[in-house]
């Protein structure tokens, strides 16, 4: 960009060279005058027919409101194109939209019915975005169709769009406040909803319409937790700031009691979940015996707690700020340490970050200095920081300087003192200071080394030191008789106010030091009194009053002289202040009361300075909030409430025990381990064992009896998710989670009943009775105790198998659902017949094995007797269509048949094998909204009613590839899931074998020569020699039909593609020694190559 | 949360701006303008700017600067966080953020940044997810869609958004499966005058370039994991994992990411691999300086040093310097005061050395301070911290990936104070 005003219209317009797309377009031709023209021409552009105009049209329009410049005029033409079919442009109309439509409200509402329409659109990025945008115009007169709409997106069957319905609801409350009681209905209902994607947006809504509703959070609180680890590190942010607020009102303050938090908190650092067990335990005694009341940690605190350590690994930095605050805010003294190295990790991140985390970290280190002392050296200063880096830094240092580290710090400050930055060499001064002051056996040191520093060039310095010296020298001034005469000689030299004003100041106070020097600054002074500052104006008053009292002989008249000139100064305080003393020092004739006590008022005593952190205070801000970072109340700042006096009743967060009872798969997000279940289908059992064993080890060892119980419930937590990984759970992953998460955290409290039997009592009734708040004892109840009591033992103590069976028993009867498992999956998915989760135990696990093989010799010989069935060579491999995690328990795999398909000789058809192994039924099984390239098309399935856990189906679909090895992607929709799959044939498979004879065979293929013929050579390894082989490897990479041959080492092999008819010919001309060369003839020259190239990585592989 | 986006360059020009609720004029720059005015350097600009009705809160990179306007309390991290995601986002779209660049695609960066917030709440930031929403710009895709009239858009929701695993894409496929992962290690370093180490700490990431088809379930593990000291992740590795094994277990995201970086705990005694010999002296009343710098390799563990560069920020005092190094090109700007010099490798025999005159202004007094020598270098095939990778294994998928990895040593922060 030029110097010129950028931003003119002109420039705007003109084909700059950083819009050379528009350059050619001679209606932009950079007149400021042809403004009007130019949107005449845009205008035309979008009444055409032709999406690319439109598309040109848009761009340009969006490339000048980027710009910030007007293109408001353009409003009709452009909302007449909401409804455009092609999605950019349609995307590019909402961002004008969203942009122009306040200002034009009534031709806006023209747009409306289109997003009404999208808003049932079935498919959910168009609903999304509808909704967004709907939302996003701010356009009072809609605000019921945005209710409405937000309403029904609530409920929504995709997460996302309920996402966008959380979005939208902050936009509403903004446009009409008075929604607020609907909004916060469906706030709240959002609140319940399960998926991670919503939880943080929700949070955020919830912030921002209903932050005092409190009330909403109880029952979700621990699924926020739980889920926590799995959101979005921005959602994350939010919730953990929420939660931080939400603490404060419902938890007792851990530091309440500081001598028995010493030894609980001890044993919290390291075993986080045993005084959780004891804390439970030992609620009901201290309900009975209220005159001793020891701090107990409410268990969900220590849930918060928990669960957001291990987020200080996030690699975001507001994430790991938030997490600091909250430990900050919330934990026990003893266990705060932990942030203190993360938030110096964050230090190596960029200076804006640093900026913010310093500003913390240097209140942080007031209250909690120890957290950050190890970290000293981090804090140095490079002389490349930023000023306000280095002023920050020089903060905490300050603020960590102690008796033992004060030898290093002092020596680092001396090196800053040296540095070219003078505002930093100022700061180190004040720094200096303050370390002078707090740790009185350097005081002299530091005074000294200041005093050395009055001597340097530069003003600045000198300045600094002389108003920290006069600080200091007010602690103890009789010692310093000599330094206040070295000051009073600087008076000459020294120009800055400030340190002029201090001597002044510090010569007047301590007069009686210095009687000789004293009278003769103040005549100095008085000489250039009209040429000095306010500041040195009063100063030099003062020392002239102050004289006066102590030694008038010698200064009355000077005295006179200043207070005549100080009566007629400009400056109306100096007036006063002259008027004042003169009332106050003169004896005049009547009264003066006063000025018998003026040298009381004058030269009282006067406490020193105490020099103190900018950061003293501003804990009582959140931290890592903006005000805290102003240290000023930004707007819409919720205050972090004080702890309550008495907790209140936990039992709201409570949450019915049948919502507890569904399992799922966790993965990723730093998340718990989880296997990815790829693994496990490996064949080899004794592998897969091997692999797992570190993992059963070592929550084993974790479980152990003399350990901690923190990790009983997440080493359950392990298994558990294994097991319902394995038996595959999870039609919908993130939508059980927590409540596996609460289901074993409810465990982790049954497990403990081991450990502590009244305890053990109380908590496993919470698991059993969904009312779980443990008022009546039946014997009823005792056994139920018992029997989990029992379960959670063989839990930790079994064998990894028994470790499965026994978690597993407890989600459903094992008995009627394992057989049919097996028996099905044996049946029909041979490759993994062997899911671990459905082998309880290794005998029956053999068994299902050996009827795994006589079913598959069964399935053999059915083959030989309906060949038909099969097709003459063996199929392509399974391929994955869709994955176990992708697709939430449900695994997909396809393969192609090489039948033809029933409906249309054109197709392929294609074998898709679903199974399912989550362990909830999935339902309505469809094919949705093909999106295929030009030709491509499909024969869809029917409708899979239902697949029980465990269950496989095998449906034939039919695809009319064109072909064209491109893919054919479409929706795999079940009731409540789509997920995006597509099949990618391989050439081979585009075309079905024709039987012909020889003599045909060479007729045809001498049609198709030149162009047509594509010949390679290639060197067959030696496994690769017999017939046999030849032949069944150039039949499995492609479905031709083997053409009788005479000569014996030349194989042919033809067929015709499918859809076109085309003959495809293929050669192979074997010679001795293993040379050969392949011969491909077709008209699809296309399908020739790419047929050349797999055949011969078949054949040489 | 967000409300509007400015992107200002170093002259002063908003170039961009969008709003995410209702327009906030540019005016409010003007704060912004006055505090830059202020601070001498763009890189003092403070991060957060109050003004009466508004905060601004901005970053500066690759000399633009990112001001982001917000009305109400939130994080600032929060804000500065998402600003940085911006710039990389537009660094992976366009190969670099540039004022230029974004010009020149300011269709593409509106779309984007339409798509990472929603009513100033972030809605996606992975890139990933992004790049299905919205394609990056090539060529080729430019010269298709003219002639097709297909477009860059997406119109089907990307399979990330929902999935659990939502920075990898399903249906991943290459050709060639290869993984690679780069240790790089950084080490930062403060030197005394007379050559002691005043603090040194190594920082350390891992790059990943991973290409594999489908799903692959990834491990990683190390000889000596104690080393590392404190570990941040990408989403992907499985806390737990590592918590208990001490290894990295993760489903990789598709393409180049950061999978983790770390810190070398400080009670590991730092090797300096290299020193530096100085004689840099001031006379009063002279109007000539002597100036001498050697740097040589210690500690190296048998590797060349390469990529050697000295930079050191001249007292105002110095009017010009002339120097003769025994290898490489030095140069030194009058204006800015700074000198620097390309080295290139050590030669151990030979330990490069750059020796001369300064000339001071005349009369002026000898300078305070004795400039600080920053030192660039790098050493290849070489952790610093002995950290070593021991395997990795793939799970989940059939194939056979190819596997490579690197190891390098850099200079971070390392300075030198003369």
């Amino acid at each position: 960009m030029s110097a010129a005003p950028a931003y003119s219209e002109d420039k705007g317009g003109s084909a700059g060279p950083g819009e050379p797309e528009y350059g050619h377009d001679p209606a932009s031709g950079g007149i400021f005058s042809s403004d009007y023209k130019r949107h005449d021409d845009l205008k035309e552009m979008l009444d055409t027919n032709k999406d690319s105009l439109k598309l040109e049209a848009m761009k340009r329009i969006v490339a000048m409101i980027a710009r910030g410049k007007n293109a408001s005029d353009l409003f009709p033409a452009v909302v007449k194109n909401v409804a455009c079919k092609n999605i950019e442009v349609k995307k590019l109309v909402y961002v004008y939209l969203v942009r122009y439509a306040e200002e034009q409200q009534d031709l806006a509402l023209l747009s409306i019915s289109t997003f009404q329409r999208g808003l049932k659109d079935p498919n959910q990025l168009i609903r999304a975005s509808a909704l967004r945008v709907l939302s996003s115009i701010r356009v009072p007169i809609i605000v019921p169709i945005m209710m409405l709409a937000i309403k029904e997106a609530a409920s929504d069957m995709s997460p996302y769009v309920r996402k966008t319905a959380a979005h939208a609801i902050p936009k509403l409350y903004s446009l009409d406040s008075d929604q607020k009681d609907q909004l916060i209905e469906v706030i709240e209902k959002l609140l319940a909803d399960k998926t991670t994607l919503v939880a943080g947006s929700v949070v955020m809504a919830f912030e921002e319409v209903c932050p005092e509703r409190i009330d909403l959070i109880h029952k979700n609180y621990r699924k926020l937790c739980n889920l926590l680890i799995d959101v979005e590190e921005w959602g994350q942010v939010v919730i953990i700031s929420m939660l931080t607020r939400y603490a404060r009102t419902q938890f007792l303050s851990p530091t309440q009691n500081e001598s028995l938090l010493e030894e609980n908190a001890e044993k919290a650092f390291y075993g986080s979940e045993e005084d959780e067990a004891k804390g439970a335990g030992s609620e009901e005694t201290a309900a009975a015996a209220p005159a001793r009341k020891p701090y107990i940690m409410d268990p969900d605190h220590r849930l918060l707690l928990r669960n957001t350590k291990p987020l200080l690994q996030s690699r975001s930095a507001a994430v790991v700020m938030a997490v600091a605050q909250l430990y900050f805010h919330l934990a026990p003294k003893a266990e705060v340490g932990v942030i203190a190295k993360a938030l110096v990790r964050l230090l190596r991140s960029h200076s804006e970050v640093q900026y913010v985390v310093l500003q913390n970290v240097a209140t942080m280190s007031i209250k909690r200095r120890g957290m950050f002392e190890p970290y000293l050296k981090s804090f140095y200063i490079r002389s490349t920081d930023p000023t306000q880096i280095k002023i920050l830094k020089l903060e905490v240092l300050t603020n960590l300087a102690n008796e033992t580290n004060i030898p290093t710090v002092l020596r680092e400050f001396q090196t800053y003192i040296r540095s070219m930055d003078k505002d930093f060499v100022a700061a180190t001064i004040q720094a200096i200071g303050r370390c002078a002051t707090n740790i009185g056996r350097v005081r002299d040191t530091c005074l000294n080394g200041l005093v050395q520093l009055l001597s340097n060039r530069d003003e600045l310095v000198v300045a600094e030191s002389v108003v920290v010296i006069k600080k200091l020298l007010q602690m103890q001034p009789a010692q310093h008789g000599e330094i206040i005469k070295h000051l009073a000689k600087l008076t000459d030299n020294i120009q800055v106010p400030m340190a002029r004003a201090s001597i002044l100041w510090l010569i007047g106070e301590y007069c009686e030091h210095v009687p000789r020097i004293a009278p003769d600054v103040l005549r100095k002074m008085a000489k250039s009194f009209t040429a000095e500052e306010d500041i040195v104006k009063l100063q030099v008053i003062n020392l002239a009053a102050k004289l006066y009292l102590t030694n008038s002989k010698q200064t009355k008249l000077l005295t006179q002289y200043v207070l005549s000139l100080a009566k007629y100064d400009q400056n109306y305080d100096i007036r006063d202040r002259a008027r004042f003393t003169r009332q106050l020092i003169v004896p005049s004739e009547q009264g003066g009361a006063l000025s018998r006590h003026a040298k009381k008022l004058f030269l009282a005593p006067k406490p020193a300075p105490v020099l103190e952190s900018s950061f003293k205070d501003r804990d009582h801000f959140q931290l890592g909030s903006l005000s805290h970072l102003l240290n000023a109340k930004a707007t819409g700042y919720q205050e972090l409430p004080d702890w309550p006096e008495e907790a209140p009743d936990p039992s709201v967060r409570n949450v019915e025990e049948e919502d507890l009872s569904l399992i799922e798969t966790h993965v990723g997000l730093l998340g718990e381990y989880t296997e990815v279940p790829e693994w496990t289908k490996c064949s080899n059992r004794e592998k897969r064992k091997e692999k797992e064993k570190p993992f059963y080890s070592d929550s084993e060892g974790e479980s152990g009896p003399t350990e901690s119980a923190d990790s009983d419930p997440e080493s359950e937590s392990e298994s558990d998710s294994k097991s319902s990984s394995e038996s595959g759970s999870g039609e919908s992953s993130s939508e059980s989670d927590n409540e596996d998460q609460d289901e074993d955290e409810e465990k982790g409290r049954g497990s403990e009943s081991e450990q502590s039997e009244e305890d053990g009592k109380r908590k496993t009734k919470k698991k059993k009775v969904p009312e779980g708040k443990g008022e009546a004892s039946s014997s009823d109840e005792d056994s139920d105790s018992s029997s989990s009591t029992s379960e959670s033992e063989m839990t930790s103590e079994s064998e990894e198998e028994q470790l499965e069976p026994a978690s597993w028993r407890r989600k459903t009867p094992p008995s009627s659902k394992r057989a049919p498992a097996t028996k099905e999956i044996s049946l029909l998915d041979l490759e993994d017949f062997t899911p671990p989760s459905v082998q309880p135990v290794s005998p029956p696990a053999i068994v299902s094995t050996s009827l795994a093989a006589d079913l598959e010799g069964l399935t053999l010989t059915d083959s030989t007797l309906v060949p038909s069935l099969l097709s003459p060579v063996s199929c392509v491999g399974r391929q994955e269509l869709l994955h176990r995690v992708a697709g939430e328990g449900l695994v997909v795999d396809y393969t192609f048949s090489r039948q033809p398909f029933s409906g249309d000789p054109h197709m392929v058809s294609v074998h898709i094998h679903f199974s399912n192994s989550s362990d909830t039924p999935i339902k309505g099984l469809h094919v949705g909204t093909p999106k295929l390239p030009a030709g491509i098309s499909i024969q869809e399935f029917p409708e899979i009613e239902s697949l029980a856990p465990g269950e496989s189906a095998t449906a034939v679909m039919g695809i009319n590839f064109c072909d064209s090895t491109q893919a054919a992607n479409f929706q795999l929709c079940t009731q409540t899931r789509q997920f995006y799959v597509s099949i990618q044939p391989p050439v081979g498979e585009l075309m079905a074998p024709v039987f012909m004879s020889e003599n045909e065979f060479k007729k045809e293929q001498g049609k198709l020569m030149g162009m047509n013929e594509i010949t390679e050579k290639l060197m067959l390894p030696d496994t690769c020699r017999s017939d046999h082989i030849v032949v069944q490897k150039v039949t499995a990479t492609a479905n031709l039909g083997r053409v009788p041959c005479g000569t014996s080492d030349e194989y042919r092999f033809a067929g015709r593609t499918l859809t076109s008819g085309s003959l495809v010919l293929l050669t192979l001309d074997a010679r001795p020694a293993g040379a050969a060369q392949l011969t491909v003839n077709s008209e699809k020259m296309v399908i020739g190559t790419m047929l050349v190239k797999d055949v011969i990585q078949a054949l040489t592989q | 949360m967000i409300h509007s986006l400015f992107l200002i360059n170093s002259s002063g020009d908003i170039f961009l701006e969008k709003h995410w609720k209702s327009v906030v004029s540019r005016s409010v720059c003007d704060y912004f303008f006055e505090a830059q005015e202020r601070a001498t350097e763009a890189e003092n600009v403070p991060p957060v700017i109050p003004t009466p009705h508004h905060y601004l809160l901005s970053v500066y990179r690759h000399k633009i600067f990112f001001v982001a306007v917000i009305q109400t309390e939130v994080p600032p991290l929060f804000v500065i966080e998402f600003l940085h995601r911006v710039v990389d986002t537009f660094q992976d779209y366009f190969g670099v953020c540039s004022e230029p660049v974004i010009k020149d695609n300011v269709v593409v960066v509106y779309e984007v940044l339409e798509e990472m917030l929603d009513n100033g709440f972030p809605l996606a930031t992975e890139s990933n997810i992004l790049k299905e929403l919205i394609k990056p710009p090539t060529i080729l895709r430019t010269v298709v869609n003219t002639i097709t009239g297909s477009t860059n858009v997406g119109d089907q929701l990307p399979t990330g958004q929902l999935s659990v695993v939502p920075w990898r894409r399903t249906g991943v496929k290459y050709t060639n499966n290869e993984a690679y992962f780069d240790v790089i290690e950084e080490i930062d370093a403060i030197i005394d005058k007379s050559g002691s180490t005043i603090t040194a700490e190594i920082q350390g990431v891992i790059d990943a370039c991973v290409k594999l088809t489908g799903m692959p379930d990834l491990t990683l593990s190390f000889m000596n994991p104690r080393l590392l000291d404190d570990v941040s992740f990408h989403p992907c590795v499985r806390f737990k994992r590592w918590e208990s094994e001490r290894i990295l277990s993760f489903i990789p995201p598709d393409g180049n990411f950061r999978l983790l970086s770390y810190h070398v705990s400080a009670q590991n005694l730092v090797a300096i691999p290299v020193y530096v010999k100085h004689n840099i002296s001031f006379r009063d009343s002279s109007s000539l300086g002597r100036f001498e710098i050697t740097v040589g390799p210690k500690q190296t563990m048998g590797k060349t040093i390469e990529g050697v560069t000295v930079t050191s920020q001249m007292p105002k005092g110095v009017l010009n310097m002339s120097l003769t190094p025994s290898q490489g090109t030095h140069t030194f700007d009058p204006v800015t005061k700074m000198l620097s010099w390309d080295v290139g490798k050590i030669n151990p025999q030979k330990p490069p050395n750059l020796k001369g005159t300064m000339s001071l202004q005349a009369g002026a007094s000898k300078p305070d301070e004795n400039p600080t020598i920053n030192l660039q270098f790098k050493i290849q095939q070489l952790a610093i911290s002995g950290l070593k990778v021991n395997r990795l294994d793939m799970y989940g998928e059939k194939y056979k990936p190819f596997k490579g990895i690197k190891y390098m040593t850099k200079a971070g922060k390392f300075q030198v104070r003369t």
